[in-house]
């Protein structure tokens, strides 16, 4: 290899370290976050148990009144939306940079909609709660994820069209729901509309393993997935030419985008804007990184973690919905990036 | 390294929800040249390209890369002896220049093969002789459009493969960074001895730099050839519909077209 050769390819590592320090803090200051208010939630309640007591009754070694608060009562809530925030964080991301479009979360393209159909016509029609009220809402955003993709089918799917159509979706789902809601006891309304909202209150561990174990296998399969994003990205043409099955591999990660929603919906409800914003941020946090999948998923986990801390204990009401501390920081995102996306003239 | 790799099509048929672009187009690119393909809007002259690159699908007919049905090969294995620099490539929001090249070694990596010194080598070589290794490191949204072209044309030749398809790649450059990429890829046609098409808008400049010119005309080609021997007023009246007047370009010596209006033509004759 010729001097001048070595040389361009050390400019080249060079450049490719360029913003690698501030991938790992951040990717680290993400996971400490994580794990301090993880602490922090099973530390605080009715019965606060200092930090040490909680890290050693999580290790296995505290007294068996902590264990039983700690273990049993507190952490089902916490891991549950720990893992939910993953993957809503990621989901999101997913749809986000393989439709290229900020606006393109599950919750934005009728996805999650599709979730609250499902679940909604369970709880409504069929009067089922728990686990089959899950599995319906994971079927609705299967449905009608599907439905999407085939309205949007023409020689292949475009972002703009699919998002077009999924909010025309969105909207038809929130309307199936209103009506089902109106039409039904009021009991029942009250019970769905608190599920809608996106809660952790009836969180178990009983509800938790389900979640995990989907996540144990939508989680690798996504890392499959992922591999053509970097050629899609680029425009189907391009991807094309670099050789990625263009159509079929952007089914497989759509697949695994709606999989991680619906799975996520089915265990707490379609707690809003957390697909939407974890992208975008993860993004301006370690720019020129790409999609910063990781970060997006770990920030979903972190932004659930403090959203379901602050509507427990810093709202007026300790049985606040964790949807509601949620909408109320993605609304203002929203407004803030359509906004943005106005005055620099481009779509994010 | 030699031309190895043929390219061409049979009786193809191209076209768009039922309206036809391309009709019984036989097409053989020489190996080892630069081909230019050229025509009015509309003529199907990037359709063909894409549907060259398998972009798109022949509605009949056949594109055939070493002899072989360019639809019925796996599209890796296609992709490791021809690329294509599609008209409107995308490239994601804030990636910076290193990388987006890097992505044209896609099609030489796998689960088990990561990124190699090979992969150096290609993309460090790709951004040398396109001259933005100087902008390894910067966003490609802070660039010009000179600058952002070459950089899109240096992941086309990281990609390395013999065959490099370009559709309309001077579009929105001005004439200096037009000369820029065309003189780029003649170099990279004698250096590498890579076959290169590409569809161009400039008559001028592709009877300059084309070895073999390709006239197309409602999707049929009305003329090919060394453009020396094969452009005449006569012919490009025919294709373009347009008077104009050939005269042996001044630099080079190959033709050149100047075209004749309504208005300020000359005196009466």
């Amino acid at each position: 290899m010729s001097t001048a050769l070595s040389e361009d390819i050390a400019v080249l590592a060079r450049a490719r370290r360029t913003g690698l320090g501030r991938q790992i803090g951040v990717t680290l200051a993400l996971v400490v976050g994580i794990l301090g208010m993880l602490v922090l939630s099973l530390s605080k309640g009715d019965f606060a148990i200092p930090f040490t007591d909680v890290i050693r009754t999580l290790l296995g070694s505290g007294d068996a009144g902590n264990h039983f608060i700690v273990i049993e009562l507190r952490l089902p809530r916490a891991i549950t939306g720990l893992c939910v925030g993953l993957a809503l964080g990621l989901a999101g991301a997913l749809f986000q940079s393989l439709l290229r479009n900020p606006l393109a979360s599950p919750d934005m393209i009728g996805v999650t909609q599709g979730a609250g159909v499902g679940a909604v016509v369970a709880a409504v029609g069929f009067g089922v709660s728990g686990f089959a009220l899950s599995a319906s809402a994971l079927f609705g955003a299967l449905a009608t994820s599907t439905l999407i993709y085939l309205l949007a089918w023409r020689r292949g799917v475009a972002g703009y069209r699919l998002i077009l159509i999924g909010i025309g979706v969105a909207g038809a789902s929130a309307s199936v729901i209103s009506y089902l809601l109106t039409s039904s006891e009021v009991t029942v309304a009250q019970e769905a509309l608190v599920w809608l909202t996106g809660s952790l209150n009836g969180s178990s561990l009983e509800a938790f393993y389900p979640l995990l174990i989907a996540l144990l296998v939508l989680f690798p399969l996504t890392m499959i997935a992922v591999r053509p994003l970097s050629a899609l990205q680029m425009g189907d043409d391009t991807a094309a030419g670099l050789g990625v099955p263009v159509e079929r591999s952007r089914r497989f990660l759509l697949l695994c985008a709606v999989g991680l929603t619906g799975v996520a919906v089915a265990a707490a409800g379609p707690v809003s804007f957390v697909a939407f914003v974890c992208g975008p941020v993860a993004r301006q946090l370690v720019p020129g990184k790409g999609a910063a999948l990781v970060q997006a998923s770990l920030i979903g986990a972190l932004l659930m973690l403090v959203a379901d801390f602050a509507a427990q204990h810093l709202l007026w009401s300790t049985q606040f919905p964790v949807g509601v501390v949620t909408s109320l920081i993605g609304a203002p995102y929203l407004l803030y990036l359509l906004a943005r996306a106005n005055r620099i003239g481009k779509g994010g | 390294m030699t031309a190895e790799h043929t390219l061409s099509t049979q009786d193809l048929h191209l076209g768009y929800d039922g309206r036809k672009v391309v009709e019984g187009l036989n097409l053989a690119v020489p190996p080892g040249k630069v081909t230019m393909i050229v025509g009015p809007n509309a003529c199907g002259k990037s359709t063909t390209l894409r549907a060259m690159a398998r972009l798109l699908n022949p509605t009949a007919g056949a594109i055939l890369l070493d002899g072989k049905d360019i639809q019925k090969m796996p599209t890796k294995e296609v992709a490791g002896v021809l690329g294509i620099l599609p008209q409107t490539p995308v490239a994601p929001d804030g990636i910076i220049v290193s990388d987006l090249v890097g992505r044209g070694r896609y099609p030489h990596q796998g689960w088990l093969r990561k990124w190699t010194a090979e992969d150096d080598e290609a993309v460090a070589e790709a951004m040398r002789s396109t001259s933005v290794l100087e902008l390894a490191s910067r966003p490609v949204d802070a660039l010009s459009g000179g600058q952002r072209q070459r950089v899109w044309i240096a992941m086309a030749l990281a990609q390395r493969t013999d065959l490099l398809l370009l559709d309309e790649p001077t579009t929105y450059l001005d004439v200096t960074h037009q000369l820029e990429v065309l003189d780029l890829l003649i170099d990279l046609n004698e250096k590498r001895g890579t076959t290169v098409v590409v569809v161009l808008h400039d008559l001028n400049l592709a009877c300059r730099y084309a070895d073999h010119l390709v006239a197309l005309r409602a999707g049929k080609v009305l003329a090919e050839g060394n453009p020396g021997e094969v452009v005449t007023a006569e012919l490009i009246g025919e294709i373009f519909g347009m008077r104009c007047s050939v005269v042996p370009d001044p630099i080079s010596g190959t033709p050149m077209i100047v075209p004749i209006g309504r208005h300020r033509s000359g005196a009466p004759a």
